[in-house]
């Protein structure tokens, strides 16, 4: 015991602002924060946040996740707490496309082939991708059934299914290039490892743009979640191409509707052609839905913005309901498909109103009202059979999210 | 002199295998190694459009019944309707009926059969994918497409018959069939012009 005490107290010393809760009074801190939940051993070895911030992941889409046999869905990131544009790994969300279980992969039996339409078909282990140049590159990924509902009050619940993480490996084209892809290869196919294998077909000139054969994640490995030990990133195209716990990359000379592939079926083109990038989106996170604001006042308006198109070049945020838009201003660097994130400062005079905010991508897309969309397609002529909602959009729903405040400074989902 | 021939011919195979394995090592890289023609094989389950992946094996509808029964209607209900699992026959949208009215169920709504025959396999039964033969998932194929009125319950699927099935979405000239992805390209808009 006595040995613990004098490890705080140098640990304190050295580290300075180093804040375990044995040490709370010492620091002025609270009473409460006294308690050692951890050893100092266990905390140091991997490290874990205070017991103070309990931010979670939540179950999404309205099934539990996971499920009474395990299987895992859709959980959403906590957005409304979030700062900077980097997704803890713990707090990435984390979707599948029928429900899978988690696999239990030891990084030492894995491997990736590349074969098909290729002058060598290639075997790689884990060690031998490592050998390979690496990239590190932050970018984004969205679920394309991100979408907000009226009946939904939390940002985590309207925009939890995109998260953006510092994703590290190797160039898909390096391994292409490697393997050579013979002429007419024109898509590839991936391939998970997972139950059910889930596969997707993409578009050659993506292989060999910027699709990343990812085993680092956020500093350290790929979380089981996310696909370890290897997972496909294809920025800025709809979650489902990411393929997870990536096995199999087949050189094809079409596209192979594949079941992930038909999910994608469309009778319109222009509905088709929505169905895998992603579009300019933004989302203020502070203030958002079921915050409370303490009282008129300063404050700092704080979001995300991400497209599929590339960088985000410029983001406005109107604090009047959209009459007025300001441009706010870009905190860090806008990267390529990537979280970015922006702030605006703000006094707000305590009457109510409405906040909301809009980008623009490096190409000039810029992100609809959710009455732009409705009008472009004429609600109830979207694809004719299936139920439409009045507010009906296929792929990925991009449209302005309007949060409302009250007088009492609460904060609401104002779309309707 | 003809034993000669006959043994070289014998190793030609392995000699051109080897070929490739040499040229594998002179590459940029040189990491990683060339799977064997069996590997390939065992880890290749896409199936294509045109079914030249397709393994030997047959089913008709009429088997396919039996095995769904025994492996797929706990989930899928007894007539494919009725489970808590997606559903498998086609929605009543009367005669005549624009195929894309009739649902967004795989063996309706897929342009290729081989997409079911290659769903089933790879993902069929929940916690059980990977048990059924070639022979049970061309019975359960069919099966699927007999009760969408898409084939004759005593019709056999093969690997050369089932590609041939003519799926409504990719056939039937009342729909515009399906439409694929738009051509890629780097820096290309989601959609020209949408949505103002």
């Amino acid at each position: 015991m006595a040995n613990r005490r004098d490890f705080l107290k140098r640990g304190v010393a050295v580290a300075g602002g180093w804040t375990l809760g044995a040490v709370g009074t010492a620091t002025g801190q609270t009473p409460a924060s006294q308690d050692v939940v951890k050893t100092p051993e266990e905390l140091l070895a991997y490290g874990e946040r205070s017991r103070f911030v309990t931010s979670i992941r939540v179950p999404h889409g309205g099934r539990p996740s996971p499920d009474r046999w395990g299987l895992l869905f859709h959980t959403a990131t906590p957005l409304q707490d979030s700062v900077g544009v980097i997704t803890p790994s713990s707090l990435h969300f984390s979707n599948t496309t029928r429900g899978a279980f988690i696999p239990d992969i030891d990084p030492r039996e894995h491997r990736l082939m590349i074969h098909g339409m290729v002058d060598r078909p290639l075997i790689f282990t884990i060690e031998d991708l490592k050998r390979l140049p690496s990239v590190t590159r932050l970018h984004f990924i969205e679920c394309a059934g991100n979408r907000s509902r009226s009946s939904q009050t939390t940002v985590q619940e309207t925009h939890g299914a995109t998260s953006c993480a510092e994703w590290t490996g190797v160039l898909l084209s390096t391994l292409l290039k490697e393997a050579g892809v013979k002429d007419g290869g024109t898509w590839v196919v991936a391939e998970g490892v997972e139950e059910v294998k889930g596969a997707s077909s993409i578009p050659m000139a993506k292989a060999m743009d910027d699709c990343v054969v990812c085993y680092g994640m956020n500093g350290e490995a790929v979380r089981p979640h996310q696909g370890f030990p290897l997972r496909l990133l294809t920025p800025g195209f709809e979650g489902i191409f990411n393929v997870k716990w990536l096995r199999r990359i087949k050189v094809v000379d079409r596209y192979y509707m594949t079941y992930n592939d038909y999910g994608h079926l469309r009778q319109d083109p222009d509905d088709a052609a929505l169905g895998y990038q992603i579009g300019p989106k933004s989302v203020i996170t502070f203030p958002s839905g079921g915050q409370q604001l303490p009282g008129r006042g300063y404050y700092e308006l704080s979001g995300l913005a991400w497209s599929g198109g590339g960088a985000v070049r410029r983001v406005e945020v109107s604090t009047d309901g959209g009459r007025q838009w300001i441009d706010a201003e870009i905190r860090g660097m806008a990267h390529r498909m990537a979280h970015t994130r922006f702030s605006l400062q703000w006094n707000w005079d305590g009457t109510e109103t409405e906040i909301l905010s809009r980008t623009t991508d490096e190409i000039g897309q810029v992100q609809p009202t959710r009455a732009q969309v409705a009008e472009f397609w004429r609600p109830g002529a979207v694809y004719p059979g299936e139920p439409d909602q009045p507010f009906s959009v296929t792929g990925q729903d991009n449209s302005i999210q309007p949060w409302r405040i009250g007088s009492d400074g609460s904060v609401h989902n104002a779309i309707s | 002199m003809g034993a000669f021939i006959m043994r070289f011919l014998r190793l030609l195979p392995f000699l051109m295998f080897l070929g490739g394995s040499v040229q594998a090592q002179s590459l940029t890289y040189g990491v990683g190694r060339t799977p064997s023609a069996e590997e390939i094989r065992a880890w290749d389950i896409s199936i294509s459009p045109t079914g030249e992946e397709l393994p030997p094996g047959s089913g008709t509808a009429e088997e396919g019944g039996l095995i769904y029964q025994r492996k797929c209607a706990f989930c899928h209900g007894a007539t494919g309707i009725e489970g808590g699992a997606p559903r498998l026959v086609k929605n009543d949208a009367g005669p005549n009926a624009d195929p894309w009215a009739l649902g967004r169920i795989l063996p309706i709504r897929s342009p290729y059969a081989t997409t079911v025959w290659d769903y089933i396999n790879r993902g069929m039964p929940l916690n059980q994918e990977g048990t059924l033969t070639a022979d049970e998932v061309y019975a359960l194929t069919a099966y699927l497409l007999y009760l969408n009125d898409l084939v004759a319950e005593d019709e056999v699927l093969d690997s050369q018959s089932l590609p041939k099935v003519e799926m409504p979405n990719r056939t039937n000239p009342m729909a515009d069939g399906w439409v694929p992805l738009p051509d890629w390209k780097p820096g290309m808009p989601r959609l020209q012009g949408y949505p103002y």
